[in-house]
């Protein structure tokens, strides 16, 4: 249908806002350009920012209560019925109650709702385990003809959101409650099924989703101080994976770091491991994550630095793995 | 179509319906053989709006049939209405076939939403009911629940929310025939008094005898008369209506027919038509 973005949202690099503040803003230019877009929440509206989209367009908007199952199950009828659905919950909730919903009333149904789940991972924060969905990347890519997407930063969560109301498949999109530094301007474009790279490198590929991708840069920039030169490869598209990018930078390094903020298991980096190995591209490997533990509470970035995502620990992979003789 | 007529149309659903079974040597008879009624109401009474030779046709009615383990009546309903050859569905449950094992809507025309998993079919016809009411579309939104299905929550997450959103273009049937798998509903989970929950959660209440014709079709019409609700209408219900042998049987609800079976249930059903 031809989604035009909008200037008014466009982001300067260093800008700091939440993926979920971008999402709530497409939804409103979205809503603008296309009334057969409706969005659904389950009273979390203030919070995934769905709250911009009904109080524009209320007839629209249809709060579901704290019932996730019913919610996506509604959302399927509504894409059955040719209309777009954007349906929010935290990712907890979202991925973990609904799972079985998204499984089988949406993708099995062969139904495009967008779900769109925030408060994803440790950065939730203070709120602690219960709502620290650690393991829903791994889930969701492993439904038939998913797409998940893990937008890293304001403008490509922006992007995300307004492509996906031509994508014609069951799409997850990760976003985050804490704020994350903005790395691309407006001269970016997103594309499912593509990565980006963001810093040209020849002796380590750094790849990042997320929040761990303003991380991944800011590591790279010190590792250069010491003349370390790393690749840094934002891979949104966690499904489809961009195998072509990833490989080649694999070939050209041989050494390849995946760093999410997820579970070490199912996630990004099980995804870039078989796909490495698929395409025969031997390389010297670390998966960076979350080591199979739950989480805690606590202030988002302190709580990425516990659980071994700093950039300090991302510096000290990229040496450790320099070291490593194949 | 006349009430006879009407009668005479379940009992070939039913017929059709022990057929793929047997054929399949799998399948879920009881199930079946208590919504043919419903079915043959539904598409030979003149409720439902439909083109079998244009599925997608944008102004036709809704059927969602939750529970999707009764494919069999559903697939002979959606034969004998037109949809494809009815010799089609004895294919059922064999590899390569369309005929899955519980509904989908990417192989057989007609079925609008695939289910199977009990306890979504609700959900998605509210949804389709809200997308109606913002098209300003005069459809109906009909959907089959099973009595088990609603010991499900999100059945009642569901029934909530149509109330709310007061989706009186909504007009869900309960195929009440008492029996679920492990036994007598009242027995493994109680759902009664069912008419006073569905009351209480602000659905317009009808119930009939769900093998009257004539009693169904007056319930229908009373329900399209229902304002600013949802209707409900519990359809009490015999499972495996219609076979003296198969008839208010736990057994019956997942075992296939053996050539024995098959033949002197179809001679019983033959008899009624
Ligand atoms: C969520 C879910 N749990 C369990 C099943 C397995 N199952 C299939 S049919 C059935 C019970 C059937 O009883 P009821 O729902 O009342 O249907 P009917 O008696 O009308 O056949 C069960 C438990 C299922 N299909 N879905």
């Amino acid at each position: 249908m031809g989604i035009e973005l909008k200037a008014a949202n466009a982001w300067t690099i260093g800008d700091k806002l939440a993926t979920r503040e971008a999402y709530g803003k497409a939804l409103v230019d979205l809503g603008d350009q296309n009334t057969n877009v409706v969005v659904l929440d389950a009273d979390l509206s203030s919070s995934t920012q769905t709250k911009l989209f009904a109080a524009k367009f209320p007839d629209r908007f249809f709060n579901m209560g704290i019932a996730e199952n019913n919610m996506m199950g509604v959302a399927a009828g509504l894409a059955r019925a040719g209309k777009i659905p954007y349906a929010s919950s935290f990712a907890m909730f979202a991925a973990g109650r609904a799972w079985e919903f998204v499984r089988n009333s949406i993708a099995h149904n062969h139904l495009a709702v967008k779900i769109c789940a925030t408060h994803a991972g440790l950065t939730v924060g203070e709120d602690g385990a219960s709502h620290q969905i650690i393991e829903d990347i791994a889930i969701m890519r492993a439904i038939p003809t998913m797409t998940v997407i893990v937008p890293a930063d304001a403008t490509e969560a922006y992007q995300a959101t307004m492509l996906l109301a031509d994508h014609d498949a069951p799409t997850y999109l990760r976003l985050g409650r804490a704020k994350c530094p903005v790395v691309y301007d407006d001269s970016y474009r997103f594309e499912i099924g593509k990565a980006s790279i963001l810093k040209a490198g020849s002796q380590v590929t750094l790849i990042a989703c997320g929040m761990m991708v303003s991380r991944a840069l800011e590591a790279a920039q010190a590792l250069a101080l010491e003349g370390i030169d790393v690749e840094v490869i934002n891979s949104a598209s966690i499904k489809p994976l961009d195998s072509k990018t990833i490989c080649e930078s694999a070939r050209k390094t041989s050494k390849v770091i995946t760093m999410e903020e997820h579970n070490i298991i199912g996630g990004l980096g099980e995804a870039v491991a078989a796909c490495l190995m698929e395409s025969g591209v031997g390389a010297d490997f670390k998966r960076m994550g979350v080591k199979d533990i739950f989480g805690q509470s606590g202030d988002a970035y302190k709580l990425l630095d516990h659980y071994g995502l700093a950039v300090s620990d991302i510096i000290h992979e990229t040496k450790s793995i320099l070291k490593r003789s194949n | 179509m006349n009430t006879h007529e009407i009668k005479h149309k379940a009992n070939q659903i039913r017929i059709n319906s022990l057929k793929m079974i047997h054929r399949a040597k799998s399948g879920h008879p009881g199930g079946s053989l208590s919504i043919a009624d419903i079915l043959s109401v539904l598409y030979f009474g003149g409720h439902m709006k439909y083109d079998p030779k244009n599925p997608e046709w944008a102004d036709r009615d809704i059927l969602i049939v939750s529970k999707g383990h009764s494919s069999p009546a559903v697939y002979s309903a959606l034969g004998l209405a037109g949809f494809f050859k009815i010799e089609d569905t004895l294919s059922f449950r064999s590899l390569g076939s369309s005929f899955q094992g519980h509904i989908d809507r990417m192989k057989v025309a007609g079925v609008e939403i695939s289910t199977g998993s009990l306890g979504h079919g609700l959900s998605n016809a509210l949804g389709m009911a809200l997308a109606a009411r913002l098209d300003s579309s005069p459809k109906k939104i009909f959907a089959i629940l099973s009595d088990g299905e609603l010991q499900e929550g999100s059945s009642w997450e569901a029934i909530m929310a149509a109330a709310h959103y007061q989706a009186s273009n909504l007009i869900a049937f309960v195929d009440r025939n008492r029996i679920q798998l492990d036994g007598y509903t009242e027995k493994t989970m109680g759902l009664d008094p069912l008419s006073d929950k569905f009351k209480a959660f602000n659905w317009e209440v009808i119930e009939c005898d769900g093998h009257d014709i004539a009693a169904l079709n007056s319930s229908l019409e009373q329900a399209y008369t229902t304002k600013n609700k949802p209707t409900v209408i519990i359809a009490n219900t015999i499972k495996g209506s219609g076979v003296s042998f198969m008839a208010d049987q736990v057994k019956w609800h997942g075992v296939a027919p053996n050539d024995e079976d098959l033949a002197k249930a179809v001679k019983e059903l033959e008899a009624l038509v």
